[in-house]
């Protein structure tokens, strides 16, 4: 494996270079733990092979089982590059609009989760600027929104499903309203957060130039909360995801990450259930990157320290 | 390091008052937003003999703590004519700081009456007729130096051309020009200190309210920065209300010492001080200066302010 090659004596350039020194330390975390996965996949399907040489009565060297957990065709455990080649099928090997493209079902589950996002993001705005507006409003809402996240999502995503669907509401937009009821939380308790923010002296010297409320917002404590909208926003944009995903189990799901999960499971795909689970760790790691570099350029026209 | 003035800055005849464009009073007063007809007739200063910049009559503040009720100020009168600067000077909890507020509107007296420019406190606030100078600067992180000078001039509408050209001319009053473009943590603490003097100063409020502006800049630039304030408070004959702990500070300064004590908070002595309006920090060793000083810490002993 290629981890030996970082132990060989490659010249003290090479080591020092500032790539290398950057990601060596999470190269190492990736390699070890892809080993640490083909040797639970050995063990986990070991049973499974051998029960498969046994029924058929042929007989089989150590290193034949071993090859055999490594190639299962629904293995308990499917080994890394089972997961890789499957995922690479499914996303090169048909047109990104066939039903058996990664990148289909994707595309179906990204839009939810944007659109939730976009949902969520302006629910969860527009209810910290309802608490910060009145204390009347801080008292009779906020139990009800922090109620609202002890329901387990799981239980509660096919109640809306159906009832949105008696009500005509189908496909994308019942998906969205799941999503966005799961990741508005964050970006409220964070704009709360930033809309009190300021300090009291910056609040004394809006009194002082007598500035409307609507000032104090926009000139005061909008961009105070800046550095907690982001917060937000990182935590909620992977919410959102699985809020998307978690809407497509109970839809009897045509489409979807969360549809192939569902049919992977009932056919004993693991092989299909473990590459949609990467399809999805990319999608998040997409959004959250996004959302890093908006900061970012938020960040730098706002001035902050580096 | 003497304050420089740009040629734009030169002042009108009188002196009095900055005009840097000569015809146009820089101050003019902006319709505070909800405020309707009537009120807006309310806001025309009371004519009065002898124009007073604050007038303070027995007036008392009390605080309700969870240890009971706290005197702030208790049974306050001073009188403060137009272009004197006055130092408010005292301990810890005698009220100098309250009193500020007071009269800035940020607070309001239990008891007594207090008039701003011959109006209420409240009218002077939303006539926007003061400018407040913090502790700290208290400068917007994530605005631009030029554009924290412009912030009042944005909330109180003026136009693009006029928040430019103030806040050029503001930044060069206070030795900025040039800094526009930072960010404030681009400033050492006595440069941002002078950023929020002259933010205070962009809408040419005729009432200065300092709060111990320089209490958290060491001596060397204290020094410097009280040399400035002297010049500018000479060139554009405002009123100011300075607190401050330091008691050659209050000396150097002032026209007026107004000597507190604590518990409750009042006035104990006010002392005159006709320095020269010129003067530079060598006056701090001649006798008459140490001899007023000398008045200032008796005024403090005999308010038990040297107690515990």
């Amino acid at each position: 494996m290629t981890s030996s090659a970082l132990t060989l004596p490659i010249g003290r350039s090479l080591r020092q270079h500032p790539l290398l020194a950057r990601y060596a330390p999470i190269a190492t975390v990736v390699l070890a733990l892809i080993a640490i996965w083909y040797v639970a996949a050995v063990l986990m399907n070991l049973a499974l092979v051998r029960g498969g040489f046994e029924r058929e009565e042929t007989p089989y060297t150590v290193s034949e089982l071993i090859a055999g957990t490594m190639s299962a065709e629904r293995p308990l455990l499917p080994a890394p590059h089972q997961v890789l080649q499957a995922f690479v099928d499914s996303v090169f090997g048909y047109p990104p609009n066939a039903p058996r493209s990664l990148v289909y079902h994707s595309g179906v589950t990204l839009s939810a989760t944007l659109l939730g996002f976009l949902l969520g993001a302006m629910l969860g705005i527009a209810l910290a600027l309802m608490i910060v507006h009145s204390r009347v409003l801080e008292k009779s809402l906020l139990p009800w929104i922090i109620c609202s996240q002890m329901v387990p999502i799981l239980a509660l995503a096919p109640i809306f499903i159906v009832v949105l669907g008696a009500i005509g509401l189908q496909g994308l937009l019942p998906k969205s309203i799941i999503s966005a009821y799961l990741c508005f939380f964050p970006i409220t308790i964070g704009m709360v957060k930033g809309f009190t923010a300021p300090d009291p002296m910056q609040l004394d010297l809006m009194r002082t130039w007598s500035a409307t409320p609507r000032q104090v917002l926009s000139k005061l404590r909008w961009p105070s909360a800046v550095p907690y909208l982001f917060a937000g926003l990182k935590v909620a944009v992977t919410i959102s995801l699985i809020g998307a995903i978690v809407a497509e189990l109970p839809t009897g799901a045509e489409a979807g990450l969360g549809a192939r999960l569902l049919a992977g499971s009932y056919y004993g795909q693991t092989i299909q259930i473990w590459s949609a689970l990467l399809a999805s760790a990319i999608l998040a790691s997409g959004l959250i990157g996004l959302v890093g570099l908006a900061e970012r350029g938020v960040a730098r026209q706002m001035g902050t320290r580096p | 390091m003497p304050l420089q003035m740009s040629k734009s800055l030169k002042l009108d005849s009188s002196g009095a008052t900055l005009q840097p464009d000569g015809e146009t009073p820089l101050v003019t007063v902006i319709e505070p937003a909800g405020m309707n007809k009537t009120a807006d007739a309310k806001l025309e200063p009371v004519a009065s003999p002898q124009r007073l910049a604050v007038d303070v009559s027995h007036v008392s503040l009390t605080f309700e703590t969870a240890d009971g009720k706290v005197d702030a100020l208790s049974d306050v009168s001073l009188q403060i004519a137009d272009g004197e600067f006055v130092s408010f000077i005292g301990p810890s909890g005698c009220g100098k700081t309250t009193m500020l507020r007071v009269i800035a509107d940020l607070q309001q007296p239990t008891s007594g009456t207090l008039l701003v420019n011959g109006m209420s406190a409240e009218q002077a606030r939303l006539g926007r007729r003061y400018g407040y100078v913090f502790q700290a600067p208290a400068l917007f992180p994530w605005r631009t130096i030029e554009k924290n000078l412009k912030l009042p001039l944005e909330i109180m509408g003026f136009s693009d051309s006029e928040q430019r050209l103030r806040a050029a001319r503001y930044l060069a009053l206070v030795n900025l020009t040039g800094f526009e473009r930072k960010f404030p943590w681009q400033l050492s603490g006595g440069m941002q200190q002078r950023v929020s003097i002259a933010r205070a100063l962009s809408f040419d409020p005729a009432l200065l309210l300092m709060d111990e502006p320089f209490g958290a800049l060491d001596e060397i630039v204290r020094d410097h920065l009280n040399e400035q304030l002297l010049q500018l408070w000479d060139k554009t004959g405002k009123t100011v209300l300075f607190v401050t702990h330091s008691i050659p500070e209050a000396v150097f300064l002032s026209t007026k010492i107004v000597v507190m004590s604590p518990r409750p908070g009042r006035i104990i002595d006010i002392i005159d001080c006709n320095f020269p309006r010129e003067r530079t920090l060598e006056i701090r060793e001649t006798p008459e200066f140490l001899k007023i000083a000398q008045r200032v810490r008796v005024g403090l002993r005999a308010g038990h302010s040297y107690d515990e």
